[in-house]
């Protein structure tokens, strides 16, 4: 009898190549997956020192950070510097001959979208990409994190990472959500729970009976956000849920493969009695719709709520939260719902999916933006923004005032021209509200698509249960 | 990669918790295809006005700490994105150390394949630390690799822990890569295996 494993102890075990006398573990990468911005450097080493791509045919390439989401960019993109970079990008894909969605590409999207839509994103697997929100494709029960651009350019060399085994970490969320609460606001929630370094040296595996309930879509809307509580990855075992969402995938595996496939898949999960070193229980019931008043991820409150006195906070944090306040243009005690938003931005890897569109057009439909506020809805691929063509939501953003565009990531980072002016306050279903993470002197209210189409239609932050 | 020993230098303190990549290194500097460079732009958005006016206010700007090779700060440096741009523009700035109470995962990783140390060390540790970096540019604090040991401008001494493969490397100036390479035969051995019981893969 082996003794009691997690789900993250039995995906680390079955990538295990070497451990060596002091701990250090060389780990085999099942998928890499990469962009522009983070692998230039990565590919320039490899030409420098002679090297070539170990598995290229377990390499994904695909631009996403700072392509305009506007028509006309598979000819032609204004900005120097972001061309030279998806040329580069371009260029590396085709020399080294790894898997690649160009812009021309209709599958071409954000690339933690594009991996599980196109079924790169498998059960079980190790995922790697050189940008933290890989976290991402935990949803799957996958083992999946962010790396360096010096640990790219060592898995496109070698297939593997050099690895210290992290801790793991249990956050169960029981019962079940109330009406108008997402996926989003567990996650935000989680991170309000605790912190952005609560999940510092561990791999979290999200369990509990809400969890279980979640589609595809809110689970990837969970675990993305790991990164943010401070864990290296996020996890949820695999079942039905994901099985049906895998199938039939275009990388997926068929036939006889996919039945081998199941029944290994079928053993992840976390075995009876098996030890976490921390654990974190929130009831589902008491999740609210959130909203960030700060310019941290864990700055996350029930939109009931109002703006805290930084004196209620101990040590670095009272300074942090006065020089928050202070960007935000916020004044303690203020109710959230009296802020007014000039900006409304869903998309991104964390809401970008059909389910999100789907949620935020359900409150639009028939509905208005208010007068002066810019709404912008990039959908996280070009499947994606096919799909809700087809089924009528794009015509409920434009009809309700919203821009339609291409798929990347946008907004998220604003490293292309969609961003924030100064001083501006944007209502986002992204993922960091970071200071200037959306613009110079930007300012982000992290919210979930339905609490965004709330915020667009009454012009500042709402409670999205007073519209359902 | 340049091989890390001792640094003595001036400490510059920076006494914030939650320092994001977005605020060491803002994303408009990530457009480069170079990893040198990004100095001029480490903490840009805190260091300069639209106008790239230096703000005198902020630490790196004032005269005693334009040269730091030690930055102290608060809990959980390097939050955020995985860009190793950040660690890039630290050590391009001359920054060889950085100590916090604690640090992100991803950010901690890419210290050590750019030749910085980047050291945890307890609360009370820090608070003396910073302390010690107030007092400016005659106060130079000593790091030493090789015995795991800080010693601040007046002879303060605080061991820290390091794992040991890192601090190889670090001493050593040795390339990950290269390192692996070395083990080439375990990683065929694993992709053989691997065929058979996960030929889906
Ligand atoms: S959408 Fe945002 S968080 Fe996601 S990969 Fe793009 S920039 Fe990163």
């Amino acid at each position: 009898m082996t003794a009691p494993r997690t789900l993250y102890d039995k995906i680390w075990d079955d990538h295990l190549v070497q451990e060596d006398a002091d701990g250090t573990c060389l780990i085999y990468i099942d998928r890499h997956l990469v962009h522009e911005v983070t692998s230039p450097q990565a590919f320039e080493g490899l030409r420098m020192t002679n090297r070539k791509v170990r598995a290229p045919e377990k390499t994904i390439a695909v631009p996403d950070h700072n392509v305009p989401t506007t028509e006309g960019r598979d000819t032609h993109i204004d900005n120097v510097e972001s061309r030279i970079q998806v040329e580069a990008l371009d260029k590396n894909a085709r020399d080294f001959g790894v898997q690649y969605y160009p812009v021309s590409d209709i599958r071409q999207g954000i690339v933690h979208i594009v991996g599980p839509e196109q079924g790169w994103t498998l059960p079980g697997m190790t995922v790697v990409c050189g940008d933290s929100h890989t976290a991402t494709h935990g949803a799957f029960g996958s083992l999946a994190h962010g790396i360096g651009t010096s640990e790219v350019e060592h898995v496109l060399a070698t297939q593997t990472l050099i690895q210290q085994k992290s801790k793991n970490m249990k956050v169960e969320i029981t019962g079940k959500l109330p009406a108008g609460v997402t996926a989003k606001d567990i996650t935000l929630s989680v991170i309000g729970a605790t912190g952005t370094a609560g999940g510092t040296g561990h791999v979290i595996e999200y369990c509990g009976e809400a969890i279980r309930a979640l589609s595809m879509e809110g689970r990837m809307t969970v675990c993305n956000m790991a990164i943010e509580g401070g864990a290296r990855a996020g996890l949820i075992a695999p079942d039905e849920t994901t099985f049906d969402y895998v199938m039939g995938r275009p990388h997926a595996p068929k036939g006889a493969k996919w039945e081998a496939a199941l029944s290994y898949w079928k053993t992840l999960f976390s075995d009876e009695g098996a030890h976490f070193d921390k654990v974190v229980t929130l009831k589902g019931e008491d999740i609210a719709p959130v909203v960030t008043w700060g310019t941290s991820p864990e700055d996350v409150l029930p939109i009931t709520g109002v703006v805290p006195d930084p004196e209620s906070f101990k040590g670095g944090k009272v300074e942090a939260v006065r020089r928050s306040l202070a960007y935000m243009g916020l004044e303690p005690g203020m109710k959230l719902t009296d802020i007014a938003i000039d900006a409304v931005f869903i998309g991104s890897c964390t809401n970008g999916r059909i389910e999100d569109l789907r949620a935020a057009a359900e409150i639009l439909k028939g509905k208005k933006i208010a007068q002066g506020v810019r709404g912008l809805v990039v959908p996280g691929s070009g499947l994606v923004r096919a799909q809700a063509e087809e089924e009528g939501l794009a015509q409920i953003f434009l009809d309700a005032g919203f821009e339609w565009r291409l798929a990347g990531c946008s907004m998220c980072l604003a490293m292309n021209p969609d961003q924030l002016a100064e001083g501006e306050r944007c209502a986002s279903t992204s993922n960091r509200n970071f200071e200037g993470r959306q613009g110079f002197k930007g300012r982000t209210h992290l919210l979930s698509p339905a609490m965004a189409a709330a915020a667009a239609i009454a012009g500042h932050l709402t409670d999205v249960r007073e519209l359902v | 990669m340049d091989k890390f020993t001792t640094v003595t230098g001036v400490a510059a303190p920076l006494d914030l918790v939650n320092v994001d990549t977005d605020m060491i290194i803002p994303k408009q500097f990530l457009k480069t295809i170079a990893r040198t460079g990004l100095g001029k732009n480490l903490f840009d958005e805190m260091r300069f006005d639209r106008q790239g006016r230096e703000n005198p206010d902020f630490v790196l700007n004032q005269p005693a700490y334009r040269n730091a090779e030690v930055l102290i700060s608060g809990e959980n440096f390097g939050c955020g994105s995985s860009r190793e741009h950040a660690p890039w523009a630290i050590k391009d700035f001359g920054i060889r150390v950085v100590i916090a109470p604690s640090f992100a995962d991803i950010f901690f990783n890419n210290c050590s394949k750019n030749g910085i140390l980047a050291i945890p060390m307890p609360q009370d540790v820090v608070d003396v630390l910073m302390e010690d970096a107030r007092k400016g540019a005659n106060a130079r604090m000593t790091v030493d690799l090789g015995n795991q040991k800080v010693t601040t401008s007046d002879g303060q001494e605080f061991g820290f822990q390091i794992d040991a493969f890192k601090k190889h490397c670090l001493l050593n100036g040795l390339d990950d890569i290269g390192l692996t390479m070395e083990k080439a035969a375990a990683i065929d051995t694993f992709e053989a295996k691997n065929a058979t019981l996960h030929p889906w893969v």
